[in-house]
């Protein structure tokens, strides 16, 4: 085969495949944000703290607990979903009527104090947390060593996208959640708890970004810091796709991660901006991003 | 404990003593010493807090005052970003009457700090960053430069790799000045030797996925990978090498900067085997643990090469205010410098026309968790590196003696 730019095609394959797997983080992650937009139109700026959260329940769960990775998957997003609702419940409700801004902030304003409590108690450097020795070890797949725990990332991102995206657009319960979107008192009048679906739903966005963070552990430092370095691009990723478009978020996030990848080779100085050139140029071309509708 | 006590006393007479021979000319009545530093990204653990801490510790041994002039420490958040650094410095130095400016890591912002520094003939000691351009083209004759530089890890790390063999390399560099620098000065040292470079990559300050690094590097063939990064930069890298089989597919990882914070969020079971250059351990003699006790009491966590650099400069620094009688930056700096450096810190420092503070080095390698006998019981000393081995003599930094 030929190279392509001087870049001989194995490296590039190897990049594509590290791309989809960073993608598989960006895609779960706007997944979350992308479904408590759609549904409360809340810009949830504490996605990142919440993603941090996880990683660090899972890693608490081993420390105090001794319960495992396989354990921590399930209980460390039930665990910071339920967190998710109780800040629903007890501040984010009371500012539905109120402009996006006051989501914003207040929602901003929790990711800075839990960002806050973390580096105070635990420092920047983050806590170890090892692969589960199921996942360890990895295979050459001649063009490059994948790590088993990568290809799992991988697998279980896109089962939880496919998933989500299926429950919203394609059962009873999902066209519920659209039609409360569109007109709540309507909804409401059919019978239909729509505060208590908005609770849920904020509650299920939010474990979306936990499972992340469990995740996210054995591959990165648990640091208090991990969610705020990828919020931003997160955001970014949102915008390109499509404020609130499921499919949007879960296509832009795959494709944008790719995108860094092949960054790293061909120019790794600009690979932390390509996002956000992208992310202007959309924004100047298609205003409502590539999946989004004018509303 | 009484030993303590005892020597306490002994400062307070040596005070006292003085209180009643000098002429004190404080600026403002204040000895200000500002902490410069991250406190709040990816270098907090290895500067932050803890290097108030470090500093409030010498000050005290001084009993907070010097001639009657109280001692006070202040610090801020530099945040990584030389123009913020600038302008605290700026903030600093000509409102504030802040005398001196400690820790700075982040060479970007050292340059700018010492630079304005430079301006106003005050003091700037810098123990955080790595940079050897701040003793060299970039010198000024109020700054310093205290625990470690650049050419001391190069000197110390990339020297040691290459003799086990090590002589291919490719870098993975943190993309600004700290990094640039530490790259060349391993260059520089693994082709004096006679080894190759194959290649360098450099990321961006604070990247969180190195795997697209990492496999070019697994690509390059070289037999050391070397990171010239600090913080979680590097320890993110290591944890995501051994996830690539870096180390079983027969590549070695050389760290160039670990800090003991970077050994303890690894883990040994990751970290262990790893060489690095020191210029501080806890575990070193009863001073030293002595010393590191009280501020790991303190801190909670014991102090990194650069919190021991802080405590140890801030403390030479006011024995000179104290000896000098005044704080005028350029009368201490010229007493700093005519005195040597004895402490917790070094036994035998001595400082360079160009302010770089020549100590001796240690070359240590991780123990694996068996040989560890608890926590922070981390390295094994492999060997000191005598001061001239580790640093530049003033005549090789390329500082001009007109600075």
């Amino acid at each position: 085969m030929t190279e392509l730019l001087g870049i001989p095609p194995e490296v590039l394959f190897g990049q594509l495949l590290l791309g989809l797997i960073n993608g598989a983080f960006y895609a779960m992650l706007s997944l979350g944000l992308a479904v408590i937009f759609g549904m409360l139109n809340v810009i949830n700026f504490a996605h990142g703290a919440q993603y941090m959260l996880g990683a660090f329940v899972a890693w608490m769960l081993l420390q105090f607990a001794g319960i495992g990775y396989w354990w921590a998957l399930i209980l460390a997003p039930i665990a910071v979903g339920a967190f998710g609702i109780v800040i629903e419940k007890t501040m984010l409700s009371r500012l539905y009527r109120l402009d996006h801004l006051y989501g914003l902030l207040l929602t901003f304003g929790i990711a800075l104090v839990i960002e806050g409590m973390f580096r105070h108690w635990y420092g920047v450097s983050g806590q170890p947390y090892a692969t589960p020795a199921l996942l360890t070890g990895g295979t050459n797949l001649g063009f490059m060593f994948l790590p088993t725990y990568r290809a799992w990332v991988v697998a279980v991102s896109l089962a939880v996208c496919l998933a989500t995206w299926f429950a919203i657009e394609r059962t009873r319960l999902g066209s519920y959640l659209r039609a409360a979107t569109e007109n709540p008192t309507l909804v409401q009048a059919f019978g239909i708890n729509v505060p208590r679906m908005m609770t849920l739903t904020y509650g299920f966005g939010v474990g979306l970004a936990g499972l992340a963070g469990v995740l996210a552990a054995p591959i990165y430092q648990v640091n208090p810091l991990m969610g705020s370095h990828l919020i931003i691009v997160v955001f970014a990723v949102v915008v390109i796709g499509g404020m609130g478009s499921i499919l949007g978020a879960v296509v832009t996030g795959f494709g944008l991660g790719v995108l860094e990848g092949f960054t790293k080779v061909f120019y790794p100085e600009a690979s932390n901006i390509v996002i956000f050139v992208v992310m202007a140029i959309v924004l100047l071309l298609r205003p409502a991003g590539l999946f989004g509708r004018e509303r | 404990m009484i030993a303590r006590m005892l020597a306490g006393a002994g400062v307070m007479t040596a005070l006292a003593a003085t209180v009643a021979g000098a002429n004190a000319q404080v600026s403002d009545d204040v000895i200000r010493i500002g902490v410069l530093n991250d406190r709040s990204g990816l270098y907090a653990d290895l500067s932050g807090e803890g290097s108030v801490v470090a500093a409030r510790m010498a000050a005290e041994e001084f009993g907070n005052e010097i001639d009657g002039k109280p001692i006070e420490i202040v610090a801020a958040d530099h945040q990584n970003k030389p123009d913020i650094g600038s302008n605290i410095a700026r903030q600093w130095y000509d409102a504030e009457a802040v005398d001196i400016i400690v820790d700075v890591p982040t060479s970007s912002v050292a340059l700018a700090v010492q630079e304005i520094a430079r301006e106003r003939g005050r003091i700037f000691l810098d123990a955080g960053a790595g940079t050897t351009d701040l003793t060299g083209k970039a010198c000024s004759p109020t700054g310093f430069h205290w625990a470690y530089d650049n050419h001391a890890l190069a000197a110390g790390t990339g020297r040691a790799v290459f003799e086990e063999g090590g002589d291919s390399w490719f870098f993975i560099t943190a993309d600004y000045a700290f990094g640039h620098s530490l790259e060349q000065e391993t260059i520089a040292v693994v082709e004096e030797m006679g080894g190759q470079v194959l290649g360098t990559v450099r990321h961006p300050l604070s990247t969180a996925d190195f795997s697209s690094f990492l496999l070019q590097a697994q690509g390059s063939g070289a037999k050391v990978i070397g990171l010239a990064n600090a913080g979680t930069d590097t320890t993110n890298a290591i944890k995501q090498a051994a996830e690539f089989g870096i180390v079983q597919g027969g590549q070695r990882l050389a760290g160039l900067l670990l800090f003991i914070s970077d050994i303890h969020a690894l883990g040994l079971e990751t970290a262990q085997g790893l060489v690095l250059t020191t210029g501080f351990y806890w575990d070193m003699n009863d001073e030293t643990r002595e010393w590191s006790e009280r501020f790991r009491e303190r801190h909670g966590a014991m102090p990194t090469m650069v919190h021991a650099g802080v405590y140890s400069g801030v403390r030479h620094y006011l024995q000179a205010v104290r000896d000098a009688g005044t704080d005028e930056g350029t009368a201490v700096a010229g007493r700093m410098k005519e005195t040597p450096v004895q402490d917790v810190f070094t036994a035998n420092g001595r400082i360079l026309p160009n302010g770089r503070m020549v100590h001796d080095m240690y070359l240590a390698q991780v123990k694996t968790p068996d040989e560890s006998a608890g926590e922070w019981d981390y390295y094994r000393i492999l060997r000191t590196i005598p001061g001239d081995q580790a640093y530049l003599s003033f005549e090789e930094s390329g500082c001009a003696p007109e600075r």
